[in-house]
């Protein structure tokens, strides 16, 4: 697992309170991590502070899953 | 009563007369000040009258970049922003079949929509820290309608109801959202009216009198205080019983 996977499932963890196992490639945050629609925009803000970059709200809403998130973060560092 | 020793609040209008008396009452409660508006003299005249805890911060509400940017400014000036007040506010008077769209327009951009970009701008670092309070001066005419006014009062009715929107979404995170609005003010702008004039609006007000930019900023202490936590999505009318809503 690529450092940028662990550091965002950290983030998800944390801010979810899901257990680590839970935070797999097409978790969804909302349908199965239990995320409302406020949560998704802080995990974005929590992104953005961790990997030092900036997620536009159109590129942020695109960012579903688990995976979204990991994939997008590479593209975008 | 009401202590906001160590909070930071930024108030636009705060060249006006109710805007300059808010961030007067936040700050002899101890907040630290960021004073928005666009004349700079009457907000740095302010500033060295209230001391130290007081920063000016000039910008033209009718300039979304300028918006955007204040924000960042006044969290960096005092470190973050805890409270956040929406006073300024301008009209453009005109009876509604006279109405051009740039009037229209002109009162939206400011009143509403500023009101909405600054709220976004603060709304991030009070998630962060999961407090954070938000009041948004609306008017009377938002509630009652006044003639010569359908822009104003729009902007003012909107502001309402973006507040309880946005109280809704953001309530779980500690912040609170809340509009004021006040009556008839006694300000430089009713200053100009003559005696006679005065006289039709107080047999109006069941007080018998306008209010004055202390009561105002009275209720603005109180929205901004830990004491109005559980008081979120809600208008506080202060207008000496002219419309009892």
């Amino acid at each position: 697992m690529s450092d940028v996977a662990d550091r965002v499932r950290k983030i998800v963890v944390e801010h979810l309170g899901v257990e680590e196992d839970k935070v797999v490639e097409g978790a969804s945050f909302i349908d199965d991590l239990g995320a409302d629609s406020l949560d998704t925009v802080e995990l974005v803000m929590a992104f953005e502070e961790e990997f030092g970059i900036e997620i536009p709200d159109d590129a942020a809403e695109t960012i579903q899953s688990f995976g979204d998130a990991v994939k997008f973060i590479k593209e975008a560092s | 009563m009401f202590d906001l020793t160590g909070k930071n609040a930024l108030i636009t209008g705060a060249s006006g007369g109710i805007g300059g008396e808010i961030a007067k009452t936040l700050h002899a409660a101890g907040a630290t000040v960021g004073l928005s508006g666009t004349r700079v003299e009457p907000l740095e005249a302010l500033a060295a009258e209230l001391g130290g805890r007081a920063h000016v911060l000039p910008c033209n509400l009718s300039d979304a970049e300028a918006v955007d940017a204040l924000p960042k400014q006044a969290a960096e000036a005092m470190g973050s922003v805890d409270i956040l007040v929406n006073n300024a506010g301008i009209t453009r008077d005109q009876v509604f079949m006279r109405m051009k769209d740039d009037e229209w327009a002109d009162v939206i951009n400011v009143n509403l929509t500023s009101t909405m970009r600054l709220c976004k701008g603060v709304i991030r670092g009070m998630m962060k820290a999961r407090s954070g309070r938000i009041i948004n001066v609306s008017s009377i005419v938002g509630a009652t309608g006044n003639p010569g006014q359908a822009n104003y009062a729009a902007s003012k009715a909107g502001m309402v109801g973006m507040s309880k929107s946005i109280a809704y979404e953001v309530a779980s995170r500690g912040i609170t959202v809340n509009c004021i609005a006040p009556g008839f003010i006694a300000t430089a702008m009713t200053d100009k009216l003559t005696d006679d004039q005065k006289d039709k609006i107080n047999v109006q007000i069941p007080a018998g009198r306008m209010g004055t930019p202390a009561e105002i900023a009275a209720a603005a202490l109180y929205l901004a205080s830990d004491g109005a936590a559980y008081v979120t999505g809600t208008t506080l009318h202060v207008n000496g019983g002219m419309a009892m809503l």
